[in-house]
């Protein structure tokens, strides 16, 4: 609870701040705590990625792209009412649904009693894997994967294609 | 404690991590409508992307239970599946943030500006 | 490009636990945390590191542009073997249980190779995606 509410103060400090470096530091930091959130809540496995993720390799890259481009945001033109307008109606509707939803941590929503309980009882008989969330990826959901996996490549040779100079035109220069 | 006011801490405790994702994600989407900077909009549309994560993660979580890794002597674990789903999407989120980070880095290239602004100027200038 | 000394002597100590950390948390992953996404990410980062420290050049002779490209590809061509292999010995698509005699042990190879192509393609990307950003800049 501690931690959820740093992270909404980095957040509100991410939107205020106009200086990019800050910015993406700001967001480094918060991918850390969702990091540590998310090991509360049991998920070890995406809170390394996160961490390796979010606050390493994101990081990194977004400074790259900040020493490719310029530190400082430009002062807003218009008076963001609108947006925030936006924002707040939607924030309160979907607050005044979540009203309705399961308690945190109740063991019996139907989340925890459908498909995921069966993974449990499934992977140490039919696949051998202590981790369920290894088994459940690798083997349950191959085809996801094998898209995610696709998607990365994808994305990658995209990057490829928009950044690369070739031989021939680096010469031309 | 009174009855009502035991009810009111019950809805609040029970739903407090709906809400911070709640304004998280407002948070993000404000950022990517209101900001013209681009780096800043990709910021903003990654802080979307990770109150997802939590979206999906803190109905997974039960109360006493462990890691979703078998042990024995264990007899409550947290939901695997929403994990699995968001392993991958952190992945292909670095990924697609990349991508975007590429694109503004040749719109700078080609306009001399990230700013939303001054690129729709250039463009009514011609 | 100079950076201090304390720095490179300190990444120089790190990188190789930071590789063997990498493979742990690849071949660890189906008893503790871990797996191929991670562990690519891990790798990736260790051989980012290294061209932050000494520069884009050497790192390009450590690992060359060609390398990178052809581990994004071979990646995902081994995870789609992986399936195909399935197909070729009497299962569907991604099914595993056939590839050996015993279908706990053809899940224990189908998932190992799997998470082995993933490694190979997210570490590929990051490190080609680095590569891309930090070239431009000169």
């Amino acid at each position: 609870m501690v931690l959820l509410t740093l992270m909404a103060l980095v957040v509100i400090g991410v939107v205020r701040l106009r200086n990019l470096f800050a910015v993406v530091i700001l967001s480094s930091a918060y991918s850390f705590l969702m990091a540590s959130v998310l090991i509360v809540l049991d998920a070890v496995d995406v809170a390394m990625t996160e961490a390796a993720v979010g606050a390493g390799v994101s990081t990194v890259l977004m400074l790259a792209a900040l020493y490719l481009t310029k530190v400082e945001e430009a002062a807003p033109r218009h008076t963001p009412l609108l947006p925030m307008f936006v924002a707040v109606v939607i924030g309160a509707a979907l607050v005044y649904g979540s009203v309705d939803m399961p308690n945190f941590g109740d063991a019996f929503t139907p989340v925890n009693t459908h498909v995921g309980s069966g993974y449990l009882v499934r992977s140490i008989p039919e696949t051998g894997v202590d981790n369920v969330v290894s088994s459940v990826l690798a083997s349950y959901r191959g085809y996801d994967t094998l898209g995610e996996t696709v998607v990365v490549f994808t994305a990658g040779i995209g990057v490829l294609l928009l950044l690369r100079r070739n031989k021939r035109s680096r010469s031309k220069d | 404690m009174s009855e009502p006011l035991d009810e009111i801490l019950n809805v609040v405790v029970g739903n407090f991590n709906q809400w911070i994702t709640i304004f998280l994600m407002v948070a993000g989407l404000y950022v990517v409508v209101a900001r013209g900077n681009m780096v800043k909009k990709l910021v903003g549309l990654s802080i979307f992307q990770t109150s997802v994560y939590l979206l999906y993660i803190s109905p997974g979580k039960i109360l006493g239970g462990t890691p979703p890794i078998i042990t024995d002597g264990v007899e409550v674990y947290s939901n695997p599946l929403p994990h699995v789903l968001i392993l991958t999407a952190i992945v292909v989120g670095v990924a697609t943030l990349a991508l975007g980070l590429g694109l503004v880095v040749r719109i700078n290239e080609a306009y001399g500006t990230i700013e939303e602004e001054e690129i729709f100027d250039q463009g009514s200038d011609e | 490009m100079r950076v201090d000394v304390v720095l490179r002597v300190v990444t120089k100590l790190l990188l190789p636990f930071i590789l063997l950390f990498g493979l742990y948390v690849q071949f660890h992953g189906e008893i503790g945390p871990g797996g191929g996404f991670q562990a690519g990410v891990i790798v990736g980062a260790c051989i980012i590191l290294y061209a932050i420290m000494f520069g884009l050049d050497r790192a390009m002779r450590v690992l060359s542009v060609t390398a990178v490209e052809k581990m994004i590809s071979l990646g995902v061509l081994l995870y789609l073997g992986t399936g195909f292999a399935g197909m070729v010995m009497g299962g569907e698509f991604l099914n595993y249980s056939v590839l050996q005699h015993d279908p706990v042990h053809g899940q224990h190879l189908g998932i190992t190779l799997i998470e082995l192509g993933v490694l190979v393609t997210v570490a590929g990307t990051m490190v080609a995606i680095f590569y891309a950003f930090a070239g431009r800049g000169r």
